[in-house]
């Protein structure tokens, strides 16, 4: 498979090392003259010193073979443009872009880009997965965005555990719909009583979400 | 006309300017405040710092709507990516982009963005001015395609009406425009 690498830095060297090393044919364009030696001295003249953004040079690198476009600069703009030139101007059959900024995905998804790579989405997920964070976690948006499909976690600290549902300060707009409790979920009654660990999911619109988040995850406790 | 246009360097100042003197509603965007003081002190629009590849700082700017969209930063491919959102999330009608790389300016006229390209653009006048053969190609390539998303609507939950109103135009364009002998001629840039 011949993959054409465009950006040089950190992700880009790391990718090219290990396309090579399991027998793929690649290509990396750095446009930093510098970086460019740099690298093709540790791994061999498979760099390229120019700007994969300019389409000659993008023509240069044999961009209307690779089977393979990968876009890891660091600036978004530049991978949406590298992935657009190679899928529509050389017909490469599969682009990948790094995307920076999450709110960014969608654009370029919509534009063509094959796949997206997120490194800050992928953190994101990861923090709010394993790390117990006192906040509402924002599950989806509903209808036109102002109503949000909401998770609170209640732990140690939060002034809803040994409460039920039904003495809890509820924001108008909102309602608690279910609760999560050993991986099960069930409907919440009002007269639920609520107890440390429980998940607890809610639809609320936006406005009343300070509301909800001091009834039930109370005052945030610096993660130690 | 409402014009939005981002990045106030000295082609971004003049059309501001010169738009707002012909008395239309414009929003300029630039990174940093300093690129304003290009703007004369009459300028009546508004001016706007913050990042015009970033659609909710667009959105805050007012930009949805616009009737022109004029990307004007130093980098191609920003202006690239302004021009796109421009076009299919903000339901502009019709978006310029300044994309001095020919080949670059090629490729999205085919997708469906009118491509200003200084490079042909001053190869030409210099050509021009020493009477030499013109190459023919034009300061702005009309879009002669539609855009590669412009059929689909998913990108923007609350405005699919403006995506589709956008893209359509974009098509309209690309049969109604002149062509050929019709667009400006290098001679009179």
């Amino acid at each position: 498979m011949f993959v054409l690498v465009v950006g040089g830095g950190k992700v880009g060297y790391y990718l090219t090392k290990e396309l090579i090393e399991s027998g793929h044919e690649v290509v990396l364009m750095e446009k930093e003259l510098e970086r460019a030696r740099q690298i093709a001295d540790e791994i061999g003249s498979v760099v390229i010193a120019h700007d994969g953004c300019e389409g000659k040079y993008l023509g240069e690198a044999g961009c209307n073979r690779a089977d393979i476009v990968a876009a890891v600069t660091g600036d978004d703009e530049d991978n949406l443009v590298i992935c657009q030139m190679a899928k529509h101007h050389f017909d490469v059959p599969r682009t990948i872009a790094r995307v920076n900024n999450p709110k960014n995905e969608e654009l370029f998804k919509h534009l063509g880009v094959d796949e997206l790579i997120s490194p800050t989405r992928m953190i994101l997920g990861s923090i709010e997965q394993d790390i117990p964070v006192h906040e509402l976690l924002h599950l989806a948006a509903l209808g036109e965005g102002e109503l949000e499909l909401i998770e609170a976690h209640l732990q140690t600290g939060s002034p809803a555990i040994g409460k039920a549902t039904q003495d809890l300060d509820i924001p108008e707009g909102c309602s608690l719909f279910a609760v999560i409790r050993d991986g099960i979920a069930t409907p919440l009654r009002p007269e639920t009583i609520l107890r440390e660990g429980d998940k607890v999911i809610a639809i609320g619109r936006q406005e009343c979400q300070e509301l909800l988040h001091d009834q039930l995850i109370g005052e945030a406790i610096p993660a130690s | 006309m409402k014009t939005v246009i981002v990045g106030c360097g000295r082609v971004g100042a003049v059309l501001a300017s010169s738009f707002d003197q012909a008395g239309h509603e414009v929003i300029i965007l630039d990174l940093t405040s300093r690129a304003f003081d290009r703007l004369p002190s009459t300028f009546k629009g508004t001016a706007l710092r913050g990042d015009g590849t970033d659609e909710d700082i667009l959105r805050r700017a007012g930009a949805e709507d616009a009737d022109v969209f004029i990307a004007m930063t130093e980098g191609d491919n920003r202006n690239v990516m302004a021009a796109q959102l421009a076009q299919e999330a903000l339901g502009a009608k019709r978006v310029i982009a300044k994309i001095n790389d020919p080949l670059r300016a090629d490729a999205y006229a085919d997708l469906g963005i009118a491509a200003l390209c200084r490079t042909n653009l001053m190869a030409d006048a210099v050509h021009a001015y020493l009477d030499m053969p013109v190459s023919g190609r034009k300061g702005i390539l009309e879009p002669t395609g539609s855009h590669p998303g412009g059929e689909h609507h998913e990108i923007v939950a609350t405005s699919t009406n403006t995506v589709s109103a956008g893209s359509n135009v974009a098509r309209e364009a690309s049969g109604t425009v002149p062509s050929g002998s019709q667009a400006v001629p290098a001679r009179e840039v």
